[in-house]
This record gives C-alpha cells, sequence and structure tokens, in this order.
C-alpha cells in the first residue's frame, strides 16, 4: 500500500538571495501556478504560498522520491538547473513540514521575526488553494491548524511587540540618518498593503505628510486619504522627489521604475538634503546604485534583515517560548495524522466483526423458533460479544505506546485479522 | 619650588586625561549611562587641572604660556576640551566624548614628548595683544578640532549606513543629521574665531612691526586654511554641501590647521617660530 505523505518545499530569505527568489516569486497572482501545480502527478492535496520573503508548496502526494524531484522543477521552472537549486531548496516530509508550517505562521521564521503580515498572506494563499478546490481533508486541517497556532504564539508571548513588521527596522533606520522623523515627508510608490503598513509605522513616529504616488490614481486616493495625504500620478514622481524625504516603494512593477540618473540630478535641487529610499518589493522597484548616491541611501527587504539582526537578542528569548508551542502543537497534530492513519483500519476491523456477527445470525436466527424480542437480544448479544472482542484490539491500536510505528501497527493488525484483501 | 609645581601638575593633567578617555572607551564599548556621567566628571577635572596648569607656566614666565611648542599643543588641547565641556551645555551628542577625549589625549601626550623649557620672549611681542591673538587663534582650532571629530563619526556612520553592514559604531554613533549639524556649528564658531585671530594678528602685527601683513609662512597657511573653511562655508550656502562631503572638508581643513600649527614651525620658521 502506497502511504501518503506531507511534502514542503521551498525557498526563503535565509538560504535563498533577493536575486533568485525575484525569478521564483510569482507576480501573476495564485490561479495560474495552482492550475499549473495541479498537472502535477502523484499529488492529492496541494497548497502555494509566495509572499517576498518566501516561496513555499506544501502537498499531501503518495509517497514516492519523484514528487520532490517533480516540485522543485515546478517551483525553479527554468530559471536555475538542479546543480544550481540544490543550495537554496529545503525539504521537509511529515513532522519535518508540519512544523515549518506552524514556524512560519507564527513568524518564527520571518525576516522579522514576531511581524504579523505573515498571516495574513499565509491564510490569503489558503484562500486561493481552497477556492480552487486543491486543499483537502488533511491540508484543511493543517492550515487551520497553522493559524490557531499562531494566535497562540501571539497571545502567549511578547513575540509580537517589539517588531511588528517591516517598517519597523526601516524606522531604526531612519532614526539613524535623520535625527528624528519630525516633520519629515513621506512618498509612498504603490498603494499595496505593505505601503500602508509602512506609512501607519512612519506617521506614528512624528512624520508629517504623506504623499501617494500610484498607477491607478482611485487607489492612491483612497490611501491618502487615511493619511490626510495626496494622491499624485506616476509621471509626478519626480517633481515628488525634490520635497520628500523618506520614500517607500512597494509597486508590483516587473522592473526597475527608479534610476540612479533619474535621481541624480535631483539632489542639486534638494539642496543635498538626505533621502532614504526604502523598496520592499519583489522584484525591486529601485535601482540598486542609487546607494551610490551622496546623501542618498537605499535599502531592499534582504538589507531590513541586518538592521533586524540588531535588536534580535531581546526577540530571541520570547521566540524560544514560542517554538516550545509550535514543538507542542506540531506533535498534536501528528497524533490526529496518525489517528487518521488507523481510522480507515479501525472501521475495516468494525465492519468485519459487525459482517460476520450478522453472517453467523442470518444462518442461526431461522433454525430457531424465536420471538420478536427474544431475536433482538440475541442480535444484541452477537453484537456485544464483537465489541468487547474487538475493544482491547482497538484500544491497543489508539494506544500512546505504538503512537511512532503506526504504520508498522496498521500492517500488523491488517494481516492478523486479514483486512488486506477487503481494500 | 614653582617648577616642581608645574612638573607634578602637568603629570597629573596627563594621568586624569588618560583614566578620563579610558574611562569614555569603557563606556563606548558598556553603554552604561553611568560610566558617562564618571567619565565627564573626570574630563572637566581634567580641564580645570590643564587650566592651572597654564596658569602656572604663565606665572613663572611672566607672560602668556604660548611661546613654546609645548604650551602651544598644551594650550590647544585645553581649547579642545573646554570647547567641549562648553558646548557640551547647549546639546549633547552621543558618545562624542569619547572622541573628543582621545583627541585631547594624544595632543597632550605628544606634548609631554617635547621640551618643556621656558623661552623668554622678544622685547617685541610683549603686548596685550599676545593673549589676546594667540587665545582667540587656539579656540578657534579648537572648535575646529571638535569638527574634526564630529566629521569622522559622519564617516564611521556613514559607511556603516552606506555598505548595510551594521557593526560596532551603529548603534553607539548617533545619527547622520545630528552629526552634521554638529560639525555645521561647531565649523561656524570656529571659522568666526579664526577670522577673528586673523584680524587680531594683523592688528598686533602693525603695531610691532609696522605692517599689517608679512607673508610670514604661518600667515600664508593660517589664510590658507581659512579659505579651505571660507570655500566650505560658502558651498553649504549656496550649494547645500552637507554629509560626506562636508565631513571631508572638514579633515582637510583640520590637516591645514595641525600644519598651521607645527609643520610650519619644523619646515618653514618665520617670526611665528617659538625657537628664536
Amino acid at each position: 500500500m502506497p502511504s501518503e505523505i506531507i511534502l514542503l518545499l521551498g525557498v526563503n530569505h535565509k538560504n535563498t538571495p533577493l536575486e533568485v527568489r525575484e525569478k521564483l516569486a510569482l507576480s501573476s497572482g495564485y490561479e495560474e501556478p495552482l492550475q499549473a501545480l495541479g498537472k502535477i502527478d502523484g499529488l492529492r492535496e496541494y497548497y502555494l504560498l509566495s509572499t517576498c520573503n518566501r516561496v513555499e508548496i506544501l502537498v499531501s502526494a503518495r509517497d514516492g522520491d519523484d514528487v520532490e524531484k517533480r516540485l522543485a522543477e515546478f517551483l525553479f521552472g527554468d530559471a536555475l538547473s538542479p546543480d544550481q537549486y540544490k543550495k537554496h531548496l529545503y525539504c521537509y516530509r511529515n513532522e519535518e513540514a508540519i512544523h515549518h508550517l506552524f514556524m512560519v505562521a507564527a513568524s518564527l521564521d520571518s525576516m522579522i521575526v514576531g511581524e504579523s503580515q505573515i498571516l495574513g498572506q499565509l491564510k490569503e494563499a489558503y484562500r486561493w488553494s481552497s477556492e480552487q478546490k486543491c486543499t483537502g481533508p488533511i491540508l484543511n486541517k493543517l492550515l487551520h491548524k497553522s493559524f490557531s497556532v499562531a494566535k497562540r504564539v501571539r497571545s502567549e508571548t511578547q513575540i509580537g511587540s517589539s517588531a511588528v513588521s517591516i517598517s519597523y527596522a526601516a524606522i531604526e533606520l531612519a532614526k539613524k540618518i535623520f535625527s528624528s522623523l519630525e516633520n519629515k515627508r513621506v512618498l509612498l510608490i504603490g498603494a499595496g498593503e505593505m505601503a500602508e503598513l509602512a506609512a501607519e509605522h512612519l506617521v506614528g513616529n512624528g512624520a508629517k505628510d504623506v504623499v501617494v504616488a500610484n498607477r491607478t490614481l482611485g487607489n492612491a486616493l483612497d490611501l491618502a486619504k487615511r493619511f490626510n495625504g495626496r494622491a499624485v500620478g506616476l509621471d509626478e514622481l519626480h517633481e515628488q522627489l525634490e520635497q520628500v524625504d523618506i520614500i517607500v516603494s512597494s509597486t508590483g512593477a516587473p522592473g526597475v521604475i527608479l534610476f540612479k540618473d533619474d535621481v541624480k540630478p535631483l539632489m542639486r535641487n534638494r539642496r543635498n538634503k538626505p533621502l532614504f529610499f526604502i523598496d520592499i518589493a519583489v522584484p525591486r522597484d529601485l535601482d540598486p546604485g542609487l546607494n551610490d548616491l551622496d546623501n542618498v541611501y537605499l535599502y531592499d527587504i534582504d538589507d531590513l534583515n541586518n538592521v533586524v539582526e540588531l535588536n534580535k537578542a531581546e526577540r530571541d528569548k520570547e521566540a524560544i517560548k514560542a517554538s516550545r508551542i509550535v514543538d507542542e502543537e506540531s506533535l498534536k497534530f501528528k497524533d490526529w495524522l496518525a489517528g487518521l492513519a488507523i481510522t480507515p483500519t479501525l472501521a475495516a476491523l468494525r465492519e468485519k466483526g459487525d459482517l460476520i456477527a450478522k453472517m453467523e445470525l442470518e444462518r442461526t436466527l431461522p433454525r430457531l423458533d424465536l420471538s420478536a424480542k427474544e431475536q433482538k437480544s440475541v442480535e444484541m448479544m452477537a453484537g456485544a460479544i464483537v465489541s468487547k472482542l474487538l475493544h482491547d484490539p482497538m484500544l491497543f491500536l489508539r494506544s500512546e505506546s505504538c503512537k511512532d510505528q503506526s504504520e508498522m501497527k496498521v500492517d500488523l493488525f491488517r494481516s492478523v485479522f486479514d483486512l488486506e484483501k477487503k481494500q | 619650588m614653582l617648577s616642581e609645581i608645574n612638573y607634578l601638575l602637568f603629570n597629573s593633567v596627563l594621568v586624569v586625561s588618560f583614566v578620563a578617555s579610558a574611562m569614555y572607551l569603557v563606556f563606548f564599548f558598556s553603554q552604561r549611562e553611568k560610566l558617562r556621567r564618571i567619565a565627564r566628571m573626570i574630563f572637566l577635572g581634567s580641564g580645570i587641572l590643564q587650566s592651572l596648569y597654564i596658569f602656572s607656566r604663565y606665572i613663572i614666565a611672566g607672560h602668556t604660556p604660548i611661546t613654546s611648542q609645548h604650551e602651544a599643543v598644551v594650550f590647544f588641547a585645553w581649547s579642545v576640551t573646554w570647547a567641549y565641556l562648553s558646548f557640551h551645555w547647549r546639546y549633547s551628542v552621543r558618545n562624542f566624548g569619547t572622541f573628543v577625549s582621545m583627541l585631547v589625549l594624544i595632543m597632550l601626550l605628544i606634548a609631554a614628548t617635547v621640551s618643556r623649557q621656558f623661552h623668554p620672549l622678544a622685547p617685541a611681542l610683549q603686548s596685550l595683544w599676545l593673549p589676546v591673538h594667540a587665545g582667540v587663534a587656539v579656540m578657534a582650532y579648537g572648535f575646529l578640532a571638535l569638527a574634526f571629530c564630529g566629521a569622522i563619526m559622519y564617516l564611521l556612520q556613514e559607511r556603516e549606513l552606506k555598505s548595510k553592514k551594521f557593526g560596532f559604531f551603529f548603534s553607539r554613533l548617533p545619527s547622520l543629521d545630528s552629526l552634521d549639524q554638529l560639525n555645521n556649528h561647531c565649523l561656524t564658531a570656529g571659522f568666526g574665531l579664526l577670522t577673528l585671530g586673523i584680524i587680531t594678528g594683523s592688528v598686533w602685527a602693525r603695531q610691532a612691526w609696522g605692517t599689517y601683513w608679512h607673508w610670514d609662512p604661518k600667515e600664508t597657511w593660517s589664510l590658507i586654511t581659512w579659505f579651505l573653511y571660507a570655500a566650505q562655508i560658502h558651498q553649504r550656502f549656496t550649494l547645500g554641501w552637507r554629509g560626506k562631503r562636508a565631513a571631508v572638508m572638514s579633515i582637510i581643513g583640520f590637516s591645514a590647521v595641525i600644519f598651521t600649527l607645527w609643520g610650519v614651525n619644523y619646515l618653514l620658521g618665520g617670526v611665528h617660530s617659538y625657537a628664536q
């Protein structure tokens, strides 16, 4: 019997540079990749997560080495050869996969440990998968569990208190460039959720003016309204750059939208006042060469990671607490999964017992002259004998002692009770 | 008797300045606020001892003690110390003291290596203008030295921010903006005093020698220094030069100051030479 496994493959910010992740990130949304994923042999349930820091595939599949290979090929496409991607890719099976998913959901694997955006991204990815009917009983349960683990971690530890998001790191940096954010002007390029979050933090720290530049002016207006700011079109970008101090770029544009040579002439008009660019888009929006200009500071999301390292120590303590919760929940889920493995066996055994009782009753009852009430009693007795006889074996199957070798136990059980043929 | 006190005073200045620097350095590593306060008190002590030392030399020599190499350097260290301490009353810049106290210590160590002999003052120079001219010029150097320290800190912090490798200095140094402000303020004060120093010098020269300007090497180099700083301040006003460029200019300007103070005496001589 080919057994079922849970597989998780992916790349993240820890072992894959931004240049590679840029090639993998799905800018076209979830729909197409999920359909493509569905065409891979051997997958029963599948789910896909793509954020700027990670791309991960989670599947429940028939066991076999091929699935892993096919998924890796799907993930990297033509971007990288197997030799190249080997060092980036991680692949977890069963318990490890569950554990990793919970770690991600609880924001323990994030670039900024404790940030809360990842849970929202996870939920959105799950919504796509379930809408496309890609998930089934196992992944549904697993993902829902990951959400509740994240909630538990958040409420029982302080992990979220020191770093809320990537914006936190950006503010730390801004304070080392400008002494305070008081009266600094902020320009958001792109009106996405990330931009909103960043703006919220900047304004919370004293930034005065928020200008939103976006391809569709409507979205820009909505966002600008939230901060009593102004909305402008992307064509006004250069003019705005003369006025603002901090720029957060998060568009979904496929390429660079602002080059070094665009900004260079502006610095004279700015009288060389410092400019702080934060590029949280993947693929990147801003020319990395900007950082070479005097009084211009450019950070992309990988760079922000370094700032986060500074505050790591205090968060590490909370992270230990949080990983204990994750360990605990992973174990519980493993038990549930093991329970899932024995459920068909238990049902088959029960069925076989009932069938034997029924057959024996059908053979015996017609030969006896019994009243309806007496017949009922005999039927009940036969049922009770089957139940009592099966009670201990079933208890044994469910017991803790054999949890780790449930597969072996199930096989043994099936051959002892000769259940194989029925399947 | 007096010269013994004088000798002891200089040694205690050295020791106290060394302790202050060491304390500031420990504070720089540990960032414990209590250490900073202690270091500051010791540094203040060093400033007072320096003043006493200069005063004792004044009594022995009978004129403002700025006529030998040793005296000039001690005076310079004194002016840096007091420029910093007076500056500190207005506003403080994180970990600035560490850099300043190191600079002062280096100056005092240099002063310790050269001859501490007293030099008689040429009759032409015995005038009230000596303390005025020398005092103003040395105070100018003090502020320019502070700008130099600020510039070094700016470059260190800027390098960390640009390279995105956040090491030792990132958390310990203040923001670029405040360092740039510091540079700007010290430069403005230093430049004003430098201008005044040159003017008083030329007025004194008129009295002593009959002409305002001699093209003595020291005068020439002061003028070069003055132009370097004037150019920087001009650029800041007109084009908004700031940040790295301003910091580099401060360092170049300060090298000119150092050369004016020492290099000229050793290499070029002239009426300002101490060893006449």
